[in-house]
């Protein structure tokens, strides 16, 4: 008998996680280990986890990582990128992370094209300190820091950062995915698969956005947070390929 | 190996590529920037790594995603911009990853000018960020000892695993003087706890959150440990006509050179003036200062500040019963030797 759900090799075992219950992050991070293993990049993979929920994430992902200041995670999987070129490097951050504070770095590495990976997950919160607004948090949404809901005249729009980075030449594959439904985490695996091969073709910068329920802080229960997610944050985040510019890369580079 | 006549700031890079530094990363700031664009032009022809990076924020994360891999990496910076490098400086001391970072100093605070200054003592040998952690400080006073201690910085960070600055000022790059190079280091010290992907072995992490207020404070402690064998192990300082002196001038860097000059005239005046200059400015060479104030207890201290190096003395005397006077030139004033000699026949007078 052939066994089909094997646990992922670069996956922790026996591990109690401190994701609480229906939330995005445990889905991702059990992707990220299957496709190393699939793809044969576990042994030389890099991870920078950033400030924020996936600030643990080492101990559930068994390969080389490292923790990140807020927001500095593409600096960082640069410099280990570029002092490195064999390693397989991912830069996995949340929206407060890669949006805010990080947003330097993230336009900057995007716009140098890094041949790094980086994984976004966007839950329109901050997640870590508790359920403050974050950039990404959707018009009228209420938040810790947005308790009327968000009001565009002194909290702005909804940034769509992921957008902007994949009008930029150096952005070889961009695409903005959801983890709310089976569907969903298909088509999420698919986008990570794509973004590493773009990485192990030496193709330059790839972004994966991932849609995903922070059911705590939307003070929601987890069926209710991936209603959330289909229903709200997709009208705002319409998930879908942003750019696939892997074909001109490799005419590029010959 | 010759004899070059070379600028400080083109100095340190040419030392730091011969040290075996393979990446560097950093943004233009005067009065440093020749050290970057040597670099740009030397780094990437000996097919290293150079890169301008957006912020001093994102180069001093470049150069801990580059240390985390065991590569000898340096970044350079003036004021300025060495204050928005000290998040990065936290991380690497919390991370114990070795880097050198340059600070050649300028005019503050806030933009300030670009004169040289010696405004960043505290910010460098306090720990400058957040958390519980020193940063040893090298503190060069010619080009030649800028090659040298480049060279020193990037052993000593290997061996214990921290952060390095070299501290100069903008009179330390741009001038130019004779030096001769060390020959290039060829073997390093092996790293086994770089991030080179797991390879066939156990997977490894470098956490910087520590939630257990234990492990926390062990943590700190070992960084203590490890500064306290520095003190005793690395500790550096120059004494310039001490033999005979009944008065010791204390300065470190630009204002130690001027001193020399000082004294060399306070001495044809027949005035037994001497100098003590710290070159570890952390760890502070504490020592050398008790057992010279078992002979001499005047001392007149010297920086480009408005009095910030005095404290370490005022703290290394405290026991001692010595008189501690200071004379400082902020904000990007470079005193003469004669302006100097003049303080110190004031102070000696009155001895
Ligand atoms: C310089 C700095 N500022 C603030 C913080 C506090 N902080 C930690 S995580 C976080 C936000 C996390 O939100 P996000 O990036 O969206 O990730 P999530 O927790 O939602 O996964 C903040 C503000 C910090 N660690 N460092
Ligand atoms: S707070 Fe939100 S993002 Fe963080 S672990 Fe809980 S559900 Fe996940």
């Amino acid at each position: 008998m052939e066994l089909i759900n094997k646990w992922p090799e670069y996956h922790k075992k026996d591990v109690v996680s401190h994701y609480c219950p229906g939330c995005g992050h445990g889905i991702v991070h059990r992707i990220v280990a299957e496709l190393l293993e699939e793809m044969d990049l576990g042994k030389k993979a890099y991870l920078v986890c950033p400030a924020g929920c996936a600030v643990l994430a080492y101990l559930y992902l068994d390969f080389d990582i490292i923790e990140s200041a807020h927001g500095r995670g593409t600096a960082i999987a640069t410099g280990a990128k570029r002092a490195n070129p064999d390693l397989f490097v991912i830069s996995y951050q949340g929206d407060g992370d890669l949006s805010a504070i990080g947003t330097a770095e993230t336009i900057h590495s995007a716009n140098r094209g890094e041949n790094i990976c980086v994984i976004f997950i966007n839950n329109a919160v901050y997640g870590m300190t508790g359920g403050q607004m974050a950039p990404t948090s959707l018009l009228g949404q209420s938040t810790m820091t947005s308790p009327m809901g968000r009001n565009p005249e002194v909290d702005g729009y909804p940034l769509h950062i992921t957008d902007v980075v994949a009008q930029f030449p150096g952005v070889a594959y961009a695409e903005r995915v959801t983890v709310s439904s089976p569907a969903g985490v298909k088509k999420t695996k698919k986008a990570i698969r794509n973004a590493f091969l773009t990485q192990q073709e030496g193709l330059g910068y790839s972004i994966v956005e991932v849609l995903s329920p922070c059911p705590t802080n939307w003070k929601m229960d987890p069926v209710t947070a991936c209603k959330w997610v289909d229903n709200e944050m997709t009208k705002e985040y319409k998930p879908g390929l942003l750019t696939d510019k892997r074909e001109e890369k490799r005419k590029e580079k010959g | 190996m010759d004899k070059v006549f070379i600028s400080g700031n083109h100095c340190i890079a040419e030392a730091a590529i011969r040290a075996g530094c393979r990446c560097y990363f950093g943004y233009p700031i005067t009065p440093q920037n020749e050290l970057g664009e040597y670099m740009a032009e030397n780094m990437r022809k000996s097919g290293g790594v150079f890169l301008q990076s957006e912020s001093e924020t994102a180069a001093i994360n470049m150069v801990i995603g580059a240390a985390s891999t065991g590569a000898r990496v340096m970044t350079s910076s003036s004021s300025p911009g060495v204050s928005l490098k000290q998040e990065g400086l936290s991380f690497l001391a919390g991370f114990e990853f070795p880097a050198v970072i340059v600070n050649m100093m300028r005019g503050g605070p806030g933009l300030g000018n670009i004169a040289p200054a010696q405004g960043d003592y505290f910010q460098s040998t306090r720990g400058g960020g957040h958390g519980d952690y020193r940063t040893p400080v090298l503190a060069p006073a010619s080009v030649q000892e800028l090659a040298d201690l480049t060279v020193k910085a990037f052993d000593l960070a290997d061996k214990y695993r921290t952060p390095i600055l070299l501290l100069g000022d903008g009179m330390m790059g741009q001038m130019k003087e004779p030096v001769v190079f060390p020959e290039p280091v060829s073997d390093f010290p092996e790293k086994p706890w770089a991030l080179r992907g797991r390879g066939d072995g156990p997977s490894r992490y470098q956490a910087s959150l520590i939630l257990d207020g234990l492990a926390m404070e062990r943590h700190n402690w070992k960084l203590v440990r490890k500064y306290k064998e520095m003190a005793e192990q690395e500790t550096r300082f120059e004494l310039y006509m001490m033999d005979d002196a009944d008065f010791a001038v204390v300065a470190y860097g630009t204002t130690a050179r001027i001193a020399k000059g000082a004294i060399k005239r306070a001495r044809k005046d027949g005035l037994k003036v001497g100098l003590i200059r710290p070159i570890t400015l952390y760890p502070f060479p504490d020592k050398i200062l008790q057992k010279v104030a078992q002979q001499i207890k005047n001392f007149l201290v010297f920086e480009m500040s408005t009095g910030q190096m005095v404290e370490d003395v005022r703290l290394a005397l405290a026991n001692e019963r010595a008189v501690i006077d200071f004379h400082g030139r902020p904000g990007g004033i470079i005193p003469t030797p004669i302006e100097f000699s003049r303080v110190i026949h004031r102070y000696y007078r009155r001895m």
